[in-house]
């Protein structure tokens, strides 16, 4: 690993200010970070910790809007989040134990990559993901692997998550990383559904409309039969053909309104 | 070099480390508590869990110098203040829940916060809780099993007295 | 029998160190101005080495040297350890394997230079500015097209990318072929065994010391057998005279063939710490390990079954690809062979069998030895060809093996593959598999995973292996290069303590607690009171080490063959104390006696007296209580077994989930009961493993796709069901003194078939006509499958 500065903020207007710094990069829980910077893949030249600032961590739920610190833990999403028992759902699968006590919302959004599960969460649930500068809808946040609307220098400090009537998460994981090979999380909001799926697009995290549009009808798991998706454009590793996502997204969907509480 | 000082094992200690210096590292390389084991460098096979705050994390992804005055416990804290085996210890000798050892640190630590937040698990939550920690000698049998017995439920008995 | 003798379940003396964060593993050990070394690894699979530039790299803060493969074009190669002739008498291309990559690169991960720095992260920074031009060539990774289209070579200097081709037996290959050809019934299947990446959870790691003063060496490394490890680097590789160099293999975690082998970078450290004067330490990161240690298994096999329309057997014939990647490891030569097709005739009394192997070069990282190596191939190869064949003749998979079974009156059995199998009683593990697997419960349990919606299958396994390797001469005669037996030293101590040095090494096997367990018993005393010591080539005789399955039956056997030398010798001095004839003392429990009386004196007296020889016959009896035993056993032994699993398939995703796993093994004569259940159970995860989840693969440019814990799949907890081991089914080995078969690899070699058998039986009961799935039965494959 290649040395940095190491930056304790003792807010998050210290944090931004220490953003605008060259090389400089926000460190959530570090999990996917620290195996990268590991490897020599990556090489930030100052790391801004914003994991000690109790300003960004907490779980609130008012109106109808489940608001999560960006510094939350997997771990306490996953106790905290009773009023969206999705989302608790699927923050308590997100690698394991020691991983979830670590790693934080902000970081794995902000991070964006195509197999994490709560950029799922987040845009099924149609969340606002609130930074220091600005508020940005899910639809708008992310945008191809890797890449969020993030810019330079902004930091997630928090996300809005509107609390759906009945949602569920359903995971299929890859079994070496327990990434999710292909996760779906079906959210309902009176007769609004929302379907976003990770795990299997080269595109990263995706909004499934043909689902979404037959659910909305009829929020059932026979109204996702027939309803199929290209192959195209998915996601073919050493674990699954691009076909076999396309298969797992039906089945997990279908799983997921079957579940969806 | 920032100083850094953790009470661990109830231990004030110190240590000066680069920014890039690995929790994992200052325990085994500047504290000598080699007790703590790497066995990958993509955070997945918990052989280096020891607890941070009271939590199980990940001590090879986690820089020591965010954790100044941070309480951290590690395998070699765990033994009972006579030196004997703890309870989870002793499970795991009864019920050969080790082989080659390498990964052992991190199982009893992953055990330990198991059994805190859960004294009385299932097997099947026991083995879902240890989705993060390899282990490649034993098929996880002797482990789950001395687990479970540590959390004072009937196991079959495999080791004489 | 005194507590914690043979047959005891002894709790392990070696946890208390490992559970208290006490075990003493290689990269624990820091000598005092230790330096650091760092490797660079080709990044291509294939590669021209135009030059390689270092001048940059040194001159890096800390650096203290850095090497590359012009530094040992003097000294010797890595040499494989045993010689295949080809069918044509021709013996195998053995190219030069060097300390560092010399001219070419061969693999994506072959080290083609070295930092030694004061700091790791100095000498990982100096590797960045070596300046390596290097050529990137075609990379040969598909077995077929490297051996039908040997455009390009792994190794130029041979012109072709077959090792051998092998055959056995060849003088039975015409009477195969014929029997092939006038069979009623001949089934045939072409399999791929999967390449696995060993993945022990301690990375490799090597340190290398210099004593300038003396003009010793000391290399403590992650090694299974120490004094190999010794006898590779002495003799083939650096020239250094043996009794100048300690081989130190402290605490290992976990081997599984992968640290049998001498590598490179042990070679390179001691050379570093002779010309800095400083010790030198390697520690592999898991993604080096994934690069450079020796992979396993990597067979692509055609195999036909000949039979009777009853399903009785006529012959058994295969042709295998065997990848031995761009290196020969160091029993890379004699895995596809010698401890592949010896077993090929399985549990049965098949009249007829023949094997071919052609072992191939490809750009990829040497394949070696892994847990069951060439007998998991085998067995694989065989059980699932008689499953296709039962399936097609309508014969119950239990009905067909039992009807071509060894029977328990056959042994000592010659098998058409030129082993002479010595004990054994298959139909006595089937009809307890029967019933502890509770066959008879089966179509209850399938019912109830269809009202889930999901198809349970059934499936079974017979294995036989051969371990305890393995009789030097016979071995000799195959083309070993080495002698295959074990050494023990059983030193009582004057106050009647024991220590006893074993050649033998422990990397989780239990030897600390086990081969106490056999002095214990013979010599009446106290388990307690007898230390192992290993892993020390200064301390303990000239022993090869751990592999195979042979700790016990070939070490084990030198210790009891030891501990026999010393009860001969205290009996001589308890004949002298006891004024009496050796011929009329007798030794129980502890106790030497004149026959008929009770005219006594106790072990631990007769110890003391050995060594205070104050009234002592001296002509004929020589002080002191130490005796070696070197054990070179009659035969391998041959362990069996029967395995079945239940899993269901779910069949909406293909995922398929192991409901049940049931092992009854022969082992003979069980030593601690409680480690070979550990044994069998660690075995299991891993076949489980292979058949399900792990997989090595290469890119077709020989990038390793699979090359960390991100993408290669191992088994968690939650992916394994709670195991049923039974081992009470003993046929005692005829033809060693304890009676001990070996445990170490069984779980590995009988379980991959079984599961695969079990996800074909469920695909067929849920009505798709499905014969074969390659391993690892992934979800994707399994849906493919269902979904052609």
């Amino acid at each position: 690993m290649y040395d940095f500065d190491l930056v304790l903020p003792a807010s998050v207007a210290e944090a931004a200010a220490a953003m605008k710094a060259d090389g400089a990069q926000a460190l959530g829980g570090g999990q996917t970070l620290l195996p990268t910077m590991k490897q020599r893949l990556a090489s930030p030249e100052v790391l801004v910790n914003l994991s000690g600032l109790s300003e960004l961590v907490g779980v609130s739920s008012a109106s109808g809007t489940l608001s999560v610190g960006g510094a939350t833990t997997h771990a306490q999403v996953a106790s905290e989040a009773s009023d969206f028992p999705g989302l608790a759902d699927l923050a308590n699968h997100i690698g394991d134990p020691a991983v979830r006590n670590r790693g934080t919302i902000g970081g794995s959004l902000a991070n964006n990559d195509p197999a994490a599960c709560y950029p799922a969460g987040a845009l099924g649930a149609g969340a606002t993901i609130v930074t220091d500068k600005r508020e940005i809808s899910a639809d708008d946040f992310f945008v191809d692997l890797f890449e969020t609307a993030l810019e330079e220098g902004e930091i997630v400090t928090g996300v809005n998550f509107p609390i759906p009537d009945v949602s569920n998460y359903q995971k299929f994981v890859q079994p070496a990383s327990r990434f999710a090979l292909v996760g779906v999380f079906v959210a309902r909001f009176g007769s609004t559904v929302r379907v976003a799926v990770t795990g299997a697009s080269n595109g990263g995290v995706f909004r499934w409309s043909d689902a979404e549009a037959a659910l909305s009808k009829d929020f059932s798991a026979d109204a996702v039969n027939g309803l199929a998706i290209a192959a195209d454009d998915l996601i073919a590793d050493l674990h699954g053909s691009a076909e076999y996502r396309a298969h797992l997204i039906g089945v997990l969907t279908r799983r997921a309104v079957q579940a969806a509480s | 070099m920032p100083k850094i000082t953790m009470n661990i094992n109830g231990r004030d200690m110190s240590a000066e480390v680069e920014n890039r210096t690995l929790l994992a590292t200052m325990l085994r390389e500047k504290l000598h508590l080699k007790g703590t084991h790497v066995g990958c460098d993509t955070s997945q096979c918990g052989a280096c869990v020891v607890h941070v705050n009271g939590k199980a994390v990940k001590s090879c992804t986690i820089f020591a110098s965010e954790l100044d005055g941070a309480t951290v416990d590690t395998i070699e804290g765990q033994a009972n203040t006579d030196g004997s085996l703890n309870v989870i210890q002793q499970a795991f000798q009864d019920h050969h829940g080790l082989q080659c050892g390498f990964c052992t640190p991190g199982m009893v630590m992953s055990a330990a916060a198991l059994l805190k937040d859960n004294p009385k698990p299932s097997e099947a939550e026991v083995r879902e809780y240890l989705e993060g920690n390899i282990c490649r000698c034993t098929g996880y049998q002797g482990i789950v099993n001395a687990i479970m017995a540590a959390s004072g439920q009937d196991v079959p008995s495999v080791a004489a007295e | 029998m005194p507590d914690g003798g043979i047959g005891a379940p002894t709790k392990r003396r070696e946890d208390t160190r490992f559970l208290t964060g006490r075990g003493k593993y290689t990269d624990d050990i820091t000598p005092q101005n230790t330096s650091y070394c760092a490797f660079a690894r080709s990044q291509v699979a294939n590669g021209k080495i135009n030059s390689i530039d270092t001048s940059q790299a040194t001159k890096m803060p800390g650096v203290l040297a850095a090497f590359t493969g012009e530094d040992f074009v003097e000294v010797g190669s890595n040499p494989a350890g045993w010689l295949i002739n080809s069918r044509d008498g021709e013996p195998m291309k053995e190219p030069k394997r060097p300390v560092l990559a010399h001219g070419k690169v061969r693999h994506v991960g072959d080290a083609y230079a070295a930092v030694v720095a004061e700091t790791l992260e100095q000498a990982m920074d100096a590797v960045e500015a070596i300046e390596a031009d290097i050529d990137e060539l075609d990379a040969v990774v598909d077995m077929a097209s490297a051996v039908a289209d040997p455009g390009t070579l792994v190794h130029d200097e041979i012109e072709t990318n077959i090792c051998f081709d092998w055959g056995w037996i060849e003088d039975n290959r015409a009477a195969t072929d014929e029997a092939i050809k006038n069979a009623p019934h001949v089934t045939t299947l072409e399999l791929v065994n999967n390449r696995l990446v060993p993945n022990a959870l301690e990375p490799r790691a090597s340190i290398g010391e210099y004593d300038p003063g003396t003009g010793d060496y000391k290399l403590t490394t992650t090694s299974q057998n120490p004094h190999l490890s010794r006898l590779l680097v002495s003799a083939f590789v650096l020239g250094i005279p043996e009794n100048k160099l300690t081989v130190l293999a402290p605490d290992v975690g976990g081997g599984f063939g992968s640290k049998i082998y001498h590598y490179g970078e042990e070679a390179l450290v001691l050379a570093a710490a002779k010309k800095l004067g400083r010790p030198v330490k390697w520690t592999a990161t898991r993604t080096e390990s994934f690069l450079s240690d020796a992979h396993g298994r990597d067979h692509v096999t055609k195999i036909e079954l000949a039979c009777e329309k009853d399903g009785s057997f006529i012959a058994f014939r295969t042709e295998t690809l065997a990848n031995v990647g761009a290196y020969l490891s160091n029993f890379s030569t004699a895995t596809p062979t010698f401890l592949h097709g010896t077993l090929m005739a399985g549990n049965y009394t098949v009249p007829n069998v023949y094997v071919n192997v052609k072992a191939v070069f490809t750009n990829t990282a040497p394949v070696d030895a892994y847990r069951g190596a060439g007998r998991p191939e085998a067995t694989f190869s065989l059980e699932r060809v008689i499953d296709k064949c039962a399936r097609e003749l309508g014969i119950d998979p239990v009905e067909i093996r039992r009807k071509n079974f060894i029977k328990k009156d056959q042994y000592p059995f010659a098998t058409a593959a030129g082993l002479e199998y010595d004990s054994g009683d298959y139909d006595a593990l089937m009809d307890g598999l029967e019933k502890v697997a509770d066959f008879a419960g089966f179509e209850a349990r399938r019912a109830a995973s269809a009202k889930e919606g999901k198809l349970r299958g059934l499936g079974i396994n017979s294995y036989v292996e051969a371990c305890g390797i393995a009789p030097s001469n016979l071995v000799g005669i195959l083309g070993a290069r080495v002698g295959l037996y074990d050494a023990a030293t059983v030193r009582v101590n004057p106050t009647g303590n024991i220590s006893v040095m074993v050649g033998a090494h422990s990397h989780g096997q239990g030897h600390e607690t086990a081969f106490p367990q056999i002095v214990a018993d013979m010599l009446g005393v106290d388990a307690q009171t007898v230390d192992i010591v290993h892993g020390d080539t200064s301390k303990i005789p000239f022993g090869m080490g751990t592999y195979g399955s042979r700790s016990l039956a070939v070490c084990g056997s030198a210790v009891f063959r030891a501990t026999e030398k010393v009860i001969r010798k205290a009996t001589l001095i308890a004949a002298h104390m006891l004024e009496d004839s050796p011929e009329n003392i007798e030794f129980s429990d502890g106790v030497f006696a004149i026959k008929g009386t009770n005219k006594t004196v106790g072990f631990g007296d007769v110890a003391l007296k050995a060594y205070i020889p104050h009234d002592y016959p001296i002509d004929a009896i020589e002080p002191g209580l130490e005796e070696t035993a070197f054990y070179d056993p009659a035969n391998f032994t041959y362990p069996s077994g029967a395995y079945a699993s239940e899993v269901e398939v779910d069949p909406e995703t293909g995922k398929v989930t192991v409901c049940s796993m049931v092992a009854l093994d022969d082992f003979g004569v069980v030593v601690n009961p409680m480690i070979v259940t550990g044994q069998v159970e660690g075995g299991l995860a891993q076949g489980i493993g292979q058949a399900l989840l792990e997989n090595g693969v290469y890119d077709e440019n020989g990038q390793l796709l699979s090359g960390s814990f991100m993408d290669y799949a191992m088994p968690r907890a939650d992916d394994l069901p709670s195991f049923v081991v039974d081992h009470s089914n003993e046929t005692r080995c005829t033809h060693n003194p304890i009676g001990s078969k070996g445990c170490g690899e069984a779980g590995a070699i009988g379980s991959p078939p079984t599961i695969v058998n079990a996800v074909v039986d469920a695909l067929a009961r849920g009505g798709h006509d499905v014969d074969h799935i390659d391993m690892p039965v992934s979800p994707s494959r399994v849906w493919a499958a269902m979904n052609p």
